[in-house]
């Protein structure tokens, strides 16, 4: 009945509008573009900029960027413009709504809007690790944009200072507990003063983290579909036991549950020796760190490999054809190498094709930055981050899953379990 | 003027607030009540009718129950000590003493702060490690919990929050009903030889009745409508140790776009509100003496 009203109310103010023809064909395209801002830096000032250079460029689109919030608020904002009748055309939301996206009848596929030649050879253009999380059904719905994966951070004056060799982080799971068991201080009371590892579990991100513990233990949390969830598989209860223990057993990591905020600031205070969180964190800890600080890929157990993450641009069902151009239009440009490497060093997100990182500027940046290359080079062993229908649900019910065994509430075991079969309930309908 | 003519005419003085009332309040809670019985429509899939399936989800989901005996904790913890703190701060500065306007003024400082500003300052508070309480409790040799981070601790952590909130706005109200309160009544216990307790505790006390009414039942429904501080300082985590009511709705409605669902929610919350007011027309209203 609301819906009915406000659709009414939206069909008269356009009817109003199209009566204006005359006007209407001088004003160039508009088009409407949410993004989210997931990590530290001026990222709203270079969004703005990125714009006016494009506009300049291109004389006959205006670009108009909201900022939308985090990325949870950004979904939440778009979905909501898109059920009052006013989504935007274009919009930079997490890879992993994909299917919320599709199945909200909210976007369309990119590869029928970039059906020419060059269209293909831009969107086969990406890091497959990427475009794992934007196929589905045989068709490309989102072009990767804001792309980062998990690295582990460290302190290499710490790693001196505990007689371990700066240049030679952990590599795998044993030598992570040794080496921050070698890192964790505590005072003359025995209170814990520094800690060896902080890898974040509170908030929405904890499954992601987790994935990066499942992937070295070879196990896959879902299938290409999104239908099916392996929550319950010995190889991810191991991983759940794995993380636990670092806090329960080994007593390297807080217990209960760690902030995903608050943890690059324990890292910059020197209140944490090797963190986990996204490289999307990198400029902002490069220019805050008052100590020299090595990145270091995932440690391995039975392989190597860490979850991809981030946003990618998405093109509204609604807009109308030339406004669906012009997104697409906006979307390439900003994904062409120059640009791609300009928000790969302004941000620290990682440059989402190969082409970006031969250009002078990347190569030059790599060189200065190494770690910059780290996430670049993970990518061969990355795999897609956690996504199925009713994405927020189903995540929400690992994430809880993954809380109650950190804070100890439900064995590791019992908590998969149950989310194992809570999440089958939520996707029965999927199948 | 005839009566017909004047019915009229108290209708139409009403009619301007009577379509506020209805656009805004009536015909949403009438509608979410209505939608409750509908599944959530879908891009393709229009809503169908579902009768009470929605309610019967909502009794097996156990995040749900989770929330709601949350809830009543935490209007169990808050209120009490807030109303109580408010008292105790309103009495303090009803007193001539030097410097009572800079006193008030910070009593009441927590409250006009914006309540995302009041969440951040507090998620710094509990920072394990260097936030300020860890600070402080390193001075006595001790290390603080995991606050926000450990299911026992995380709803406490939220309650304090509030207490540290609500308490100087409702001094507020205290104090303006103090200062109406006629000194005669003072000198008169005074001249009966009755002790300060007696006076507060036989004149004062009930005279301010009304006043710890309306309080209370504010700071009932503030418990039930909370939202902003679960989502800054927790998200409703660990494992929905600190979930409430409305940030669940919140939760099911935008993050899961179960509007149908949500607005079961929704009924239920409506229903908890609707008893807090009943309570206090029917019961305690009876029960207070007012001036």
């Amino acid at each position: 009945m609301r819906r009915t009203v406000l659709k009414s109310l939206a069909a008269v103010i356009a009817g109003a509008t199209l009566s204006l023809p005359a006007y209407a064909q001088n004003k160039p395209v508009e088009v409407e573009f949410y993004y989210p801002v997931a990590v530290g830096g001026p990222i709203t000032k270079i969004i703005d900029t990125m714009v006016s250079d494009f506009e300049k460029e291109n004389a006959g689109i205006k670009i108009k960027p909201v900022y939308a919030g985090s990325y949870q608020d950004s979904i939440a904002k778009a979905l909501t413009a898109l059920k009052g009748g006013n989504p935007p055309q274009l919009a930079v939301l997490l890879s992993t709504d994909m299917f919320t996206l599709i199945d909200e009848d909210a976007i369309v596929p990119i590869d029928g809007l970039a059906k020419d030649e060059a269209g293909k050879q831009w969107l086969g253009g990406f890091y497959d690790a990427f475009m794992q999380n934007s196929r589905t059904g045989g068709h490309v719905w989102g072009v990767p944009f804001q792309r980062s994966t998990i690295v582990m951070y460290y302190n290499k004056t710490m790693f001196k200072e505990a007689g371990l060799d700066p240049e030679h982080p952990p590599a795998t799971w044993q030598e992570l507990v040794e080496f921050s068991k070698k890192l964790t201080k505590k005072d003359a009371s025995g209170n814990v003063t520094q800690w060896g590892l902080e890898i974040p579990s509170g908030g929405s991100f904890a499954y992601w983290l987790f994935q990066a513990l499942t992937t070295p233990n070879d196990a896959i949390l879902m299938n290409d579909a999104g239908n099916q969830v392996m929550l319950d598989k010995p190889a991810v209860v191991e991983a759940a036991q794995f993380w636990r223990d670092l806090a329960a057993k080994h007593g390297v990591m807080p217990t209960g549950t760690i902030d995903w905020g608050t943890t690059p600031k324990d890292f910059l205070e020197k209140k944490a020796a090797i963190i986990w969180t996204t490289t999307g964190n990198l400029t902002n800890i490069r220019s805050n760190a008052s100590f020299p600080f090595g990145v270091a890929m995932m440690p391995k157990q039975k392989r190597g490999g860490s979850p991809t993450g981030g946003g990618n641009f998405y093109v509204f069902k609604s807009a109308t054809p030339a406004q669906q151009e012009a997104a697409v239009k906006f979307a390439r440009w900003a994904t062409a190498p120059e640009r791609a490497a300009d928000w790969s060093i302004a941000t620290g997100y990682v440059a989402v094709t190969p082409a970006a990182w031969q250009t002078d500027k990347m190569k030059k940046y790599a060189q200065e930055v190494p770690a910059a290359a780290v996430a670049r080079d993970q990518l061969d062993v990355s795999v897609a981050e956690f996504s199925t229908h009713e994405n927020q649900r189903v995540t929400k019910v690992l994430n809880d899953a993954l809380q109650a065994a950190l804070t100890g509430a439900k064995t590791p075991q019992q908590a998969l379990t149950d989310a194992q079969r809570e999440a089958d309930r939520v996707l029965r309908s999927y199948k | 003027m005839n009566r017909t003519l004047n019915a009229v005419y108290a209708w139409l003085l009403l009619l301007p607030a009577m379509v506020l009332l209805v656009a805004f309040t009536h015909y949403p809670a009438l509608a979410t009540l209505w939608h409750s019985f509908f599944s959530t429509p879908k891009g393709r899939r229009p809503a169908v009718f579902v009768g009470m399936e929605n309610y019967q989800v909502m009794l097996q989901d156990p995040v749900f129950w989770r929330a709601l005996i949350n809830n009543l904790w935490f209007a169990l913890g808050t209120v009490p000590v807030a109303v109580g703190i408010a008292l105790l701060m309103a009495l303090w500065v009803n007193r001539g003493l030097a410097g009572r306007g800079f006193l008030r003024l910070s009593y009441f400082t927590p409250t006009v702060l914006p309540m995302v500003a009041v969440a951040n300052i507090w998620l710094f508070f509990y920072t394990p490690q260097y936030g300020l309480l860890a600070q402080i409790l390193q001075w006595f040799g001790l290390t603080g919990p995991n606050w926000l981070g450990t299911r026992e601790t995380a709803l406490p952590a939220l309650m304090m929050v509030s207490v540290w909130k609500e308490a100087g706005f409702f001094m507020i109200f205290y104090l303006a009903a103090l200062q109406g309160v006629s000194p005669s009544l003072r000198e008169a216990a005074m001249l009966e030889g009755a002790s300060r307790w007696q006076y507060f505790r036989r004149v004062l006390w009930p005279l301010l009745m009304p006043t710890t009414l309306f309080v209370l039942i504010n700071a009932l429904i503030n418990a039930f409508r909370l939202i902003d501080h679960v989502v800054v300082m927790t998200h409703g985590g660990p494992d929905n140790a600190s979930t409430l009511l409305l940030f669940y709705i919140y939760q099911i409605g935008f993050s899961f776009w179960d509007t149908a669902y949500a607005a079961t929610l929704t009924v239920v919350l409506l229903l908890v509100l609707g008893i807090i007011a009943a309570i206090k027309f029917r019961w305690l209203d009876k029960r207070t003496h007012y001036q």
